[in-house]
């Protein structure tokens, strides 16, 4: 990997707080986005959605519908026999419902017209009807009613899925404790309201491509869920991911609308659209779970954790999207900020007829984040001790081998925990503030990545290819997605420091699987540490086939050839050497177009116990955060005054886009403690029944608005991590997990009742004073069949990362098997 | 449901003309369309955004005779003969306007999708008020959704715009403090 040092020089793109590539695209509404697209003779395309929760589909009329002038084509399931899901484990989704519908919002028909209006007009004259099931409303009602079932697959009944690990003997090791805690959390279910509808245009282009330009993080997975589905041969297949208006995980999925569209433009003949409503945006959903969490920790005299015990209930939704993962997700990551000697997980998704839960920013691990440290600052408190110096105190070394196996490398934590510590004057504030004013702290690790991608294979996860002009001009293609987050610019930073070049001479083709090698996504935290390892990769190689052809003009060692300010030239004697432009010419004079290729694969992780594979990352970032908030006990109002928080970014690529990315990710940490809910509620029997969203509007579903920003003190821990490009980690995801708890932590220092339940509304504060517990959250989790633990003995207790109750095939012993993450 | 519909046939057509960015339209468009729908559909001024439709995110705010109006609530119809500012009409030619300028600087644009009617508010707001505080400034953006930045460097932006526009040199960039890390050892 990239070092420091890039030929003998001091940096001098990383790090700068330079423009993004794409700025003045954005400033001037030159950007265009998946709806800015038009073709001529464009066809618009409406989903018919189930008006009901959970029905069998009796009949479709669409004859009322196909009488409209200006209606090309009705489709319907019987179309779309090809089921499809983003993971290789839970292809259970179809483009439009088939036989059964599983939730309000579930497609069922589509129309193709002339104009969007004529397609919204005859979409509402097709008749669907239905003959009713009974309807799976929460987890705890899916667990009591194994039938009716909403798919008929999965870990029985209505649970899609059920995990079970011990590493080391928990119940011995808390039978053996000096104390034991137990908490129980509830994290509410929220979305990621990018501020830009999901948009898709289909054509089939003139090069008899099957083309898709839509707003998905994920063109690699779209590709493929495009070419199944609708079995075109993936050759003749072309996703674009046209720079997107946030995804934070939302368009990660393939979606109904992107498989319809494809389809409708093979049968018309004719490019075909749709733009999705707000509303159907809110049903397509894919967000954060809701999750029920039960933790248990024995500590010892020192309050070293002894055993740890962590119980998780996901309500999943209709459909299994990522949620195989997000199950894994609520129990892997448990273990990389406090040592714990044993550890315990217990993890079950259930299906619901409500829209399909999946990944958004920090998957599957903001929920029993928020429980873990809200419990540590309970023990803390019972302990009699300081939360911040426990945690510093108990943090893991860098270089760990955790209880589950994960593999640590470098690790900021203490480094981040210190500098809020020191920021926010903790030591003589925190306890004393006064009644009504608190401050709370919290910890977190995210991954740089998954290890593993989502279908098994062994190629790369990400590559980058280059071309170098004559005119001096690179090329960088590569196929990942930008969608928002700067990642264009990344690529481009990259490039131009590895050549010595002006980061405006890079010109970055991405989300394009015609045009570039893969990247998976963007997702995980994955795309500066992937493409950004293959991108130096490919920008050495083409520095070295201009240093051979610079060294020889020069007669000079190669070692000696040196790049920066957009020259070339002889480090002992700088003077001597040429523009960047002439070393290009001369490269391709001695040995043809100058083309240079880089890739990436993640390290292979230790653990070989299946479910092992989610959770290794090449490296993990570390953040901590204090909060202090004001709540006013009339009122139950909580009113966040100032925010510190310290990331462990390895290396920050660009200090402007990091910052944006960690008050982005406050601003969204805060939405979810405080305001956003993404609830559903049952319509009285005269009116229909149905589970419907609570608030699917940008009106009703609150998120924090300008007036609602505290003042974020952002603190940025630099210790190059050596699995990353020039030592950097990622920034995206990490930064939002620690807000949710300080900020709880933070609401009992300032009044003394725990809020163990998210988000924090005024109405339970208001509960909690009235509680004699002084407090307000879940108080029962429900029996769940758990399946037999695997049981795999930490690396210090003996073993070698394989349960000692599972059988294998050798080939399983020899890679950890495909689970599937993001 | 189907009793409610207006019947296609029916559907007017009409004429309207009005000044975009200080250029004159004249346009035939489908009555029923919003100010938003003839800007991106009719015009192809696709810079104005849309994030609900219903006047909800601000998203496709635009300036209409020199106040700030969400154009997925404003009818066509009703802008025969008056003046529409949108993004396209920001910048003086090659020039980006002080606050696209700072905007880029400032990484106030993240996903973008928001900037532009973030920036026709902030204009409006620097049109009124030379010196803004950062009250006025969250104020004036309060009918703004964003969701990636967490609004702080988009305050920043406008207020180093409001010092361009007065003549003074921008500010910086504000940069997180950098400690140089140590790794957990035990």
């Amino acid at each position: 990997m990239a070092t420091d040092d890039p030929g003998g020089r001091s940096l001098q793109v990383l790090g700068k707080p330079l423009r993004r590539v794409d700025a003045v695209g954005k400033v001037t509404g030159e950007t265009l986005f998946a709806d800015d697209f038009a073709l001529p003779g464009m066809l618009h395309l409406k989903l018919v959605r189930s008006t009901v929760p959970h029905a069998r589909i009796v009949g479709i009329d669409t004859r009322a519908a196909l009488a409209i002038e200006g209606v090309r084509v009705v489709l319907t399931g019987k179309d779309f026999p090809v089921p499809f899901g983003i993971l290789p484990v839970s292809q259970d989704e179809h483009a439009l419902c088939p036989d059964k519908v599983r939730f309000v919002g579930d497609p069922v028909a589509a129309v193709v017209a002339s104009e969007e209006l004529i397609a919204e007009e005859a979409a509402r004259l097709i008749e669907v009807s239905y003959e009713p099931l009974a309807t799976i409303a929460s987890p705890e009602q899916a667990l009591k009613l194994p039938e009716p079932r909403i798919h008929d697959y999965g870990d029985g009944g209505n649970i899609h899925k059920a995990v079970a690990f011990d590493f080391g003997d928990v119940p011995a090791a808390l039978a053996g404790a000096d104390a034991v805690f137990e908490d129980l959390f509830f994290y509410q279910g929220n979305t990621h309201l990018a501020l830009e509808q999901h948009a898709a245009l289909a054509y089939v282009g003139s090069d008899g491509r099957l083309t898709i330009a839509s707003s998905t993080q994920t063109p690699h997975y779209l590709h493929r869920a495009v070419a199944k589905v609708l079995g075109v041969p993936a050759s003749r297949v072309r996703v674009i991911a046209p720079p997107q208006g946030g995804g934070f995980g939302g368009k990660t999925d393939p979606f109904s609308h992107e498989i319809v569209a494809a389809k409708a433009a093979l049968v018309t003949g004719r490019p075909v659209k749709i733009a999705l409503t707000r509303e159907e945006v809110f049903y397509c959903h894919r967000g954060r779970h809701p999750v029920l969490m039960r933790l248990r920790t024995g500590v010892d005299r020192q309050g070293g954790i002894v055993g740890h015990s962590v119980e998780t209930l996901l309500d999943g939704g209709a459909y299994g999207s990522y949620g195989v993962a997000s199950t894994f997700y609520t129990g892997a990551l448990e273990t990389v900020t406090y040592r714990m000697a044993r550890y315990r997980f217990r993890g079950c998704r259930t299906f619901t007829n409500k829209p399909p839960c999946g990944p958004k920013r920090g998957h599957g691990t903001v929920q029993p984040r928020f429980a873990l440290e809200v419990h540590i600052d309970k023990m803390c408190e019972k302990l009699g001790r300081d939360p911040a110096e426990w945690r510093i105190e108990n943090a893991v070394a860098a270089g760990s081998l955790t209880a589950n196996w994960m593999q640590l490398r470098t690790s900021g934590l203490c480094a981040c925990l210190e500098a809020v510590v020191a920021a926010s004057g903790w030591k003589s504030r925190f306890r004393k503030l006064g009644r009504g004013r608190g401050l709370g702290i919290a910890a977190s690790s995210y991954l740089c990545g998954a290890g593993l991608p989502i279908y098994f294979n062994e190629m790369p996860h990400s590559g980058v290819q280059l071309l170098l002009d004559r005119s001096g001009s690179v090329t960088a293609f590569c196929g990942a997605a930008e969608v928002g987050q700067g990642s264009d610019t990344v690529l481009a930073t990259l490039v131009a420091e590895v050549l010595g070049i002006d980061i405006l001479d890079v010109k970055v083709v991405t989300g394009d699987t015609a045009l570039g090698p893969v990247d998976l996504g963007s997702y995980s935290s994955r795309v500066t540490v992937m493409m950004g390892n293959a991108a130096v990769q490919a920008a050495e190689s083409a520095r070295d086939r201009l240093a051979d052809a610079v060294a020889a003009r020069l007669a000079i060692k190669n070692e000696r050839v040196g790049f920066g300010g957009g020259r070339v030239f002889d480090v002992s004697a700088p003077e001597q050497g040429m523009a960047f432009a002439e070393a290009v010419q001369l490269a391709e004079a001695r040995a043809g177009t100058v083309g240079t290729v880089g890739s990436y694969r993640p390290p292979r992780a230790p653990g070989r116990y299946k479910g092992a594979g989610v959770g290794p990352s090449p490296s993990y970032s570390y953040s901590a955060a204090v909060v202090q908030a004001a709540v006013d006990d009339r009122t139950g109002i909580v009113r966040v005054e100032k925010v510190w928080i310290a990331h462990d970014i390895g290396r920050a690529l660009n200090p402007v886009l990091v910052r944006g990315q960690i008050e982005g990710s406050v601003y969204m940490g805060l939405g979810e403690a405080l305001m956003e809910e993404q609830e559903f509620l049952r319509l009285p029997p005269r009116l229909s029944h149905a589970l419907v969203h609570q608030a699917p509007s940008m009106l009703e579903y609150k998120t924090p608005a300008s007036l609602d920003m505290p003042e974020i003190e952002s603190i940025l821990v630099e210790s190059p991590e050596p699995m990353g490009p020039f030592g950097a980690k990622e920034v995206g995801q990490g930064p939002l997990l620690p807000i949710p708890p300080a900020l709880a932590n933070a609401v009992y220092d300032a009044i003394g009742v725990r809020i163990d339940e998210v988000p924090i509304t005024p109405e339970k504060v208001l509960r909690a004073l009235q509680a004699s517990a002084k407090r307000y959250g879940p108080d029962k989790f429900p029996s769940v069949p758990w399946p037999e633990p695997l049981s795999v003995p930490p690396p210090w207790e003996g073993g070698d990362g394989s349960a000692l109750n599972e059988r294998k095939s050798r080939a399983l012993r020899e890679r950890p098997p495909e689970v599937a993450e993001s | 449901m189907s009793g409610s519909l207006v019947p296609l046939a029916k559907r007017e057509k009409l004429r309207l003309a009005l000044s975009v960015n200080g250029e004159a339209c004249d346009l035939v468009v489908a009555s029923y369309k919003t100010l938003l729908e003839v800007l991106r559909e009719d015009l192809g001024l696709t810079g104005t955004k849309h994030g609900c439709e219903l006047g909800e995110c601000g998203a496709c705010a635009v300036v209409l005779d020199g106040e700030l109006v969400l154009s997925c609530l404003v009818a066509a119809v009703e802008c025969q003969g008056r003046a529409v500012g949108t993004v396209e009409g920001l910048r003086d030619g090659p020039r980006l306007h002080p606050l696209q300028e700072a905007f880029a600087d400032h990484g106030a644009a993240q996903c973008g999708y928001c900037t532009p009617g973030m920036l026709m508010a902030a204009k409006c707001l620097l049109e009124r008020t030379a010196q803004p505080s950062r009250h006025e400034i969250a104020q004036a953006l309060s009918g703004q959704i964003c969701r990636c930045t967490g609004y702080l460097q988009i305050f920043d932006a406008v207020a180093a715009a409001a010092a361009l526009q007065r003549g003074e040199p921008a500010p910086a960039p504000q940069l997180p403090s950098l400690h140089k890390g140590t790794n957990n050892g035990h």
